[in-house]
């Protein structure tokens, strides 16, 4: 082979550039050719995710976007009472009907929601920035420190969290902001764990060796390459929280010790349908909250679910 | 290993020599030694040797010799806990054991990089190739994303991973073994490092892909006048490569020779062991396979004298006893650690029977059981 083939185009880093394989050109494509198992188009055709995740994602989406519109929409005030429409099944005046008071359901209903999607998603941000951080260094840096977080999580982790949570409301005093920080912190030791674990098994693996012997620092190391590694569980586990503590905060409004009334959140609402006998007498007035909570968890479940099938690499290499 | 021919570099490029005089690495007296619950592990005891620039050194030995543990004490790169290092490392007259890590961290992947063993677990699942590549490019060469997004694809063509514009962009999971260890030669090699480590670099692969890698290490080798440390535990692999060559055996160095003198002149039974180890082609079909008897010894409790000798079909009395030096005979650059050392490759004492090999692993025509605890 000519020699003039061997250089490449110059560079500022000339010494950079070397020669291609040795040996003719021709051969080595070829040898490269059967070495290549995975041709990308293979790899990158991925199954699809279904009608049912889609599905999901639209009533997530819908149930988001009416909390945040609820303001904006063609909503009658979810505090209204009509007493010339008490307990009316759904109408065109009541698209889903009214209460014992006449107020509005779906109105009741979409402003309900606000409360548990503050506290389902500001709750579990709240763990992920506190316990995410803490199980990241702890996992990547290990010895004492993570020792230490790793039994302090252990010990909050042993109370019970319902009565833990009921205890503290008691006291504290029941409101969204309360609710909201109570159950975030709670969350931040299950968010250590996940994220440790996570964490901890990349942390032992030689492409973070090999990101140290080309000079990155443990702040790259830990940002760069273990945090895209430890992400996808760390949503799947998220959504799945999420969905916790929405159940939660149902439980508690359910109670009576979530937001106070007349503000409505789904948990007081069912807890509303079954007072008075009123879920023989007007089931409906449960059965809204009772369905839209039920689709909203099952929603997110699925979602969590296929994101995962979706990004773990095992599963996806098989 | 088939011979492969060697193209002459016509395209050698030397850098500027550096301000030191000397051997590009020197090691003397390395020492390192694992706390475990049953003892203290010495998986590195006293090693010294040096590496010229340009040169390629071979570090041979079965697992759990001690060779990936002596070259992740060069690099620095021990575990923070429950080690003990002594002995100095100078690299390029800097003296890598006195560095703190924020002084290792310029010199690593700058000066001084490494190729790991597994492609599959040393390249980040989730990050495309080309950023994997660019990270060091534009950490080390303060290059912007662009040039540094250009120079990844001409470090992947140069090593010969065809259309590198669009595998710039694939995750590591598209490639096939041979193009990922291609792919961490490009990562190793992004900044011209001097010295290149290579830990087992074809051992995941397979043979006809093996031959390809090591042709493709040694020609990048050529032109970028770098030296590389191939450390292995097949002697084959590094017979056509490498300019010297140290054996290992448990924690120490046996033979240290040039590659010819090694070969032609063993002096050491442990090598020789080593060399009969290799199947050959001309052998007789169903030929039991040469494996060395019995195991590696422990660590720990390192057998008294020779370390070998339990092992060893010529051992005396005296090798059970005395530790051999490591000496010479003759030729000053061919030290070996032995009181009875082979003339013309045949020993000049008789087999001993009672210290013969261990029948156990020999005769089920198998390789000794590896002990891959001590190298972890």
């Amino acid at each position: 082979m000519p020699d003039d083939r061997e250089l490449l185009e110059t560079h500022d880093h000339g010494r950079l550039l070397a020669n291609p394989l040795p040996g003719t050109a021709a051969t080595d494509e070829a040898i490269l050719a059967t070495e290549e198992t995975t041709p990308a188009d293979d790899a990158l055709a991925k199954k699809p995710f279904g009608f049912l995740f889609w599905f999901a994602l639209g009533f997530v989406g819908l149930v988001l976007l009416s909390a945040v519109l609820a303001n904006v929409l063609p909503l009658q005030n979810p505090n209204y009472q009509n007493y010339t429409a008490l307990n009316q099944g759904p109408s065109s005046a009541h698209l889903l009907g009214t209460d014992d008071l006449g107020r509005d359901l779906l109105a009741r209903l979409v402003f309900g929601s606000r409360v548990s999607l503050i506290v389902g998603f500001v709750g579990v941000l709240i763990g992920l920035v506190f316990g995410g951080i803490a199980g990241l260094v702890s996992g990547y840096r290990g010895g004492r420190l993570d020792v230490a977080l790793n039994a302090v999580s252990f010990i909050i982790l042993a109370f019970p969290a319902i009565v833990a949570v009921i205890a503290i409301v008691t006291f504290w005093g029941a409101s969204l902001l309360h609710i909201t920080i109570i159950l975030g912190v709670a969350t931040i030791p299950l968010m250590y764990r996940v994220i440790r674990a996570s964490s901890l098994s990349f942390a032992q693996r030689d492409f973070v060796v090999a990101a140290k012997t080309m000079g990155a620092t443990d702040t790259r190391i830990v940002l760069r390459e273990i945090l895209p590694n430890v992400i996808p569980v760390t949503v799947t586990f998220s959504l799945i929280t999420v969905a916790g503590l929405i159940v939660i905060e149902g439980t508690l409004a359910f109670l009576g010790l979530s937001v106070a009334l007349p503000t409505p959140s789904w948990g007081n609402l069912i807890n509303e349908g079954t007072a008075n006998n009123a879920l023989s007498t007007d089931p409906y007035i449960m059965l809204w909250p009772a369905l839209a909570m039920f689709l909203l968890l099952w929603s997110i479940n699925l979602i969590g679910d296929r994101l995962r099938q979706r990004f773990d690499i095992r599963e996806g290499l098989l | 290993m088939a011979g492969t021919k060697r193209r002459s570099g016509k395209t050698l490029e030397f850098r500027d020599a550096g301000t030191h005089e000397g051997p590009l690495l020197v090691v003397e007296d390395l020492h390192t030694s694992f706390k475990t619950g049953r003892g203290t592990v010495r998986a590195v005891d006293g090693v010294s040797f040096e590496v010229q620039e340009g040169k390629t050194l071979g570090i041979v030995g079965e697992s759990g010799s001690g060779k990936t543990v002596l070259s992740r004490s060069i690099m620095g790169l021990l575990p923070p806990r429950d080690v003990i290092r002594s002995g100095t490392v100078h690299f390029a007259g800097h003296e890598l054991t006195a560095m703190d890590d924020a002084a290792l961290r310029e010199v690593w992947g700058a000066e001084l990089s490494m190729i790991f063993q597994d492609p599959m677990t040393a390249l980040n699942p989730v990050k495309r190739i080309g950023d994997q590549i660019c990270e060091s490019l534009k950490l080390h060469l303060d290059m912007d994303k662009k040039e540094a997004r250009s120079t990844a694809v001409e470090l992947l063509r140069s090593v010969g991973i065809p259309s590198p514009e669009q595998r710039v962009a694939w995750y590591p999971f598209q490639l096939s073994g041979g193009m990922r260890q291609r792919v961490m030669i490009a990562i190793a090699l992004a900044c011209a490092p001097r010295l290149v480590m290579a830990d087992e670099p074809t051992t995941g692969l397979d043979v006809t892909v093996q031959a390809q890698i090591l042709d493709l290490l040694a020609d990048l080798q050529r032109e970028r006048h770098m030296a590389v440390i191939l450390v292995t535990h097949d002697l084959g692999v590094v017979a056509s490569r490498a300019d010297d060559i140290i054996v290992m055996y448990a924690g120490r160095i046996v033979e240290r020779a040039p590659t010819r003198t090694l070969f032609h002149d063993t002096k050491m039974p442990y090598t020789r062991a080593l060399m009969d180890s290799i199947p050959r082609l001309a052998d007789p079909s169903g030929a039991r396979l040469n494996a060395i008897g019995g195991r590696p010894p422990d660590l720990i409790n390192p057998p008294q004298g020779c370390r070998f000798s339990p092992r060893c079909p010529y051992a005396q009395d005296k090798c059970h006893e005395a530790e051999p030096p490591l000496r010479t005979v003759g030729s000053p650059d061919h030290l070996f650690a032995c009181w009875f050392p082979l003339v013309d490759g045949v020993s000049t004492v008789p087999v001993t029977v009672s210290s013969g090999p261990a029948p156990t692993a020999a005769d089920n025509g198998q390789a000794p059981a590896p002990t891959g605890e001590a190298e972890a």
